[in-house]
């Protein structure tokens, strides 16, 4: 450190031709102090996210934990019991294997119908579409992404059942079905927003090398952009697999909310956070039930948590290649 | 029949005129060097000839520009014209795939998938571009981890694993070392005698060891072409030719 001394009062010792050192400009001590606080402001907010991940993990832990200790509870039911009768007078269940089920059946339909249109919107975008046509089609995607997720199900309730009931004869319009394509909805612009960020961020010039090359549009898209934006483009479905994940009021309104196994895409389900959603409003404080609906908040918490570690070990596995 | 012949050929970037009517003949099997100094449209004038100056919104090419006696304007299959013109970019571009995957993408876009014949393709380009003994043990790994130089020539391996009639060279050694650029100047004198070499370069110095003969474009405009003995003379045809080898004009 004794390289970067300072010397602002001038008394540093002159070189031969009588030069003061201070003429070499030291930086003052003001703007070290100024730039060590910056970094330390960064670095608080950087480290914060670890902060804020720990915390929401620990209040919502805390008001679950009490119930692990009671003798209803029963750990094992709580995991693979499709049984769920909270407010049952003779016979409490708190079985949510339906309802994990439920938010992994909704999320995968979703993601079957999104990915494909999802990446193939931002490979268009990204690669097809003239820069007018790009604009617009930017603008309104996003406009997509704005709309609130009651809207999202209101659609879900009323336009897309209807649709559906009269294609399929199916009994009820509100069903898996339903909530996999409203999701798949909400999920793509998410997906083709990030996914086409994915695509820009690959340099230009390989492009032109592999149009020097004699490579049509789609050879570019499949043999250079695919593997060159593959880690961009799986950030893309993962963001998508996690707005499907968490989302909870289009759900609620579209998927029928009826705690079974589903054995096709005509059945109603309801998902770990549309119950949530209900349910919480109506246990009392600090009750079994109150607790058990705590439980199942820390169960998504792990349910993403694995997803997003399943990601990153994906993405880590992908580079290495 | 010549390799090239450029008629009157212009090219304006909307309304401003980077190429002012040239025309010029390449024969074949020669080594033609065009120098001149920047903005003076020989990297324009390459992109004409593989047609990639489509992609520049508002250019507009006019006057003839035969390959082989085809006229490369009005040449529909713009990918089979790009397969015939090899193009090296004065920065090495590895694709983001393996060295071999790199050589062997050309010949897959034309639908190769033959094993055996992509082997050989790959083993005999790295050859010629002299590369193969430095990376024949690990073809499977990344072309962008090779160094600068190593990633040039495998640029080169990759213009010639289509079997161009034209290779283009577009100051191919702006960002590689000088025994590395010795070693691809010997790599073009062999290559010579199969294909048609346009060398672009801002090295006077190259454009003399290598060229048979060279063109100087000053401003979009041909100062003269000529034997490289005469152009590196003493007694070049132009005056500004003298001074711009000579480093006292340009």
């Amino acid at each position: 450190m004794t390289v970067l001394a300072i010397d602002p009062r001038g008394t540093a010792p002159k070189n031969s031709n009588g030069v003061a050192a201070v003429t070499r400009r030291r930086r003052s001590a003001a703007a070290i102090a100024l730039e060590r606080l910056a970094e330390a402001i960064i670095r608080a907010s950087g480290f914060s996210a670890i902060f804020f991940v720990l915390a929401i993990f620990f209040f919502v832990f805390r008001e679950a934990a009490p119930v692990l200790l009671k003798e209803s509870f029963k750990p094992m039911e709580f995991l693979f019991s499709t049984q769920w009768y909270p407010t049952s007078d003779v016979n409490v269940r708190y079985g949510t294997l339906a309802l994990t089920i439920g938010s992994i059946s909704v999320t995968a339909l979703a993601m079957v119908i999104a990915v494909p249109f999802g990446l193939g919107a931002a490979i268009y975008i990204s690669e097809f579409s003239g820069p007018r046509e790009k604009e617009i089609l930017k603008i309104v995607i996003e406009l997509l992404a704005a709309i609130p997720s009651v809207v999202w199900g209101f659609i879900g309730l009323t336009v897309m059942s209807r649709i559906i009931v009269s294609l399929t004869g199916a009994p009820v319009g509100v069903n898996l079905l339903n909530g996999g394509i409203i999701l798949a909805l909400m999920s793509i612009p998410i997906i083709v927003s990030i996914g086409e960020d994915a695509l820009k961020a690959v340099p230009d010039s390989y492009r032109e090398a592999a149009e020097a090359l004699g490579a049509t549009r789609w050879q570019i898209v499949y043999r250079v952009l695919l593997p060159a934006g593959k880690n961009g483009l799986l950030a893309a479905v993962l963001l998508g697999v996690g707005r499907a994940v968490g989302e909870t009021m289009a759900v609620l309104m579209a998927t029928g909310h009826a705690v079974k196994v589903p054995h096709s895409v005509l059945d109603s389900v309801r998902t770990l956070t549309a119950n949530i959603a209900a349910e919480l409003g109506e246990a009392a404080a600090g009750s079994d039930h109150y607790r058990v609906l705590f439980m199942t908040g820390v169960l998504l918490f792990l349910i993403t948590f694995a997803v997003n570690l399943t990601a990153d070990l994906a993405i880590r596995g992908v580079r290495r290649r | 029949m010549k390799t090239i012949v450029a008629t009157d050929l212009r090219l304006a970037y909307g309304t401003r005129e980077v190429i002012h009517g040239i025309s010029f003949e390449v024969e074949r099997n020669e080594i033609f060097a065009i120098i001149g100094p920047a903005q003076s449209g020989k990297t324009s004038l390459l992109r004409c000839l593989n047609r990639t100056i489509d992609f520049v919104p508002e250019a507009t090419v006019s006057g003839s520009l035969l390959l082989e006696g085809e006229d490369v304007r009005k040449i529909r299959d713009v990918y089979g014209l790009r397969r015939r013109v090899g193009m090296v970019a004065p920065l090495p571009v590895g694709l983001p795939l393996s060295i071999y995957d790199n050589v062997a993408f050309a010949p897959r876009c034309v639908g190769l998938r033959q094993k055996s014949d992509l082997d050989a393709i790959v083993e005999r380009c790295l050859c010629q571009a002299a590369l193969w003994d430095e990376v024949k043990d690990r073809l499977s790994s990344l072309g962008t981890a090779l160094s600068g130089g190593q990633q040039q020539r495998l640029t080169i391996a990759r213009a010639l694993s289509h079997e161009p009639e034209v290779l283009c060279l577009d100051e191919f050694s702006i960002a590689i070392d000088p025994v590395t650029t010795m070693r691809i100047e010997d790599v073009l004198k062999e290559l010579r005698s199969q294909i048609t070499i346009i060398l672009v370069t801002n090295l006077v110095q190259q454009a003399r060891r290598l060229a048979d003969r060279t063109m100087f474009l000053w401003r979009g405009e041909i100062v003269e072409i000529d034997r490289s003995e005469v152009v590196f003379s003493d007694t070049p045809g132009d005056r500004r030719t003298y001074g711009y080898v000579q480093g006292t004009f340009g």
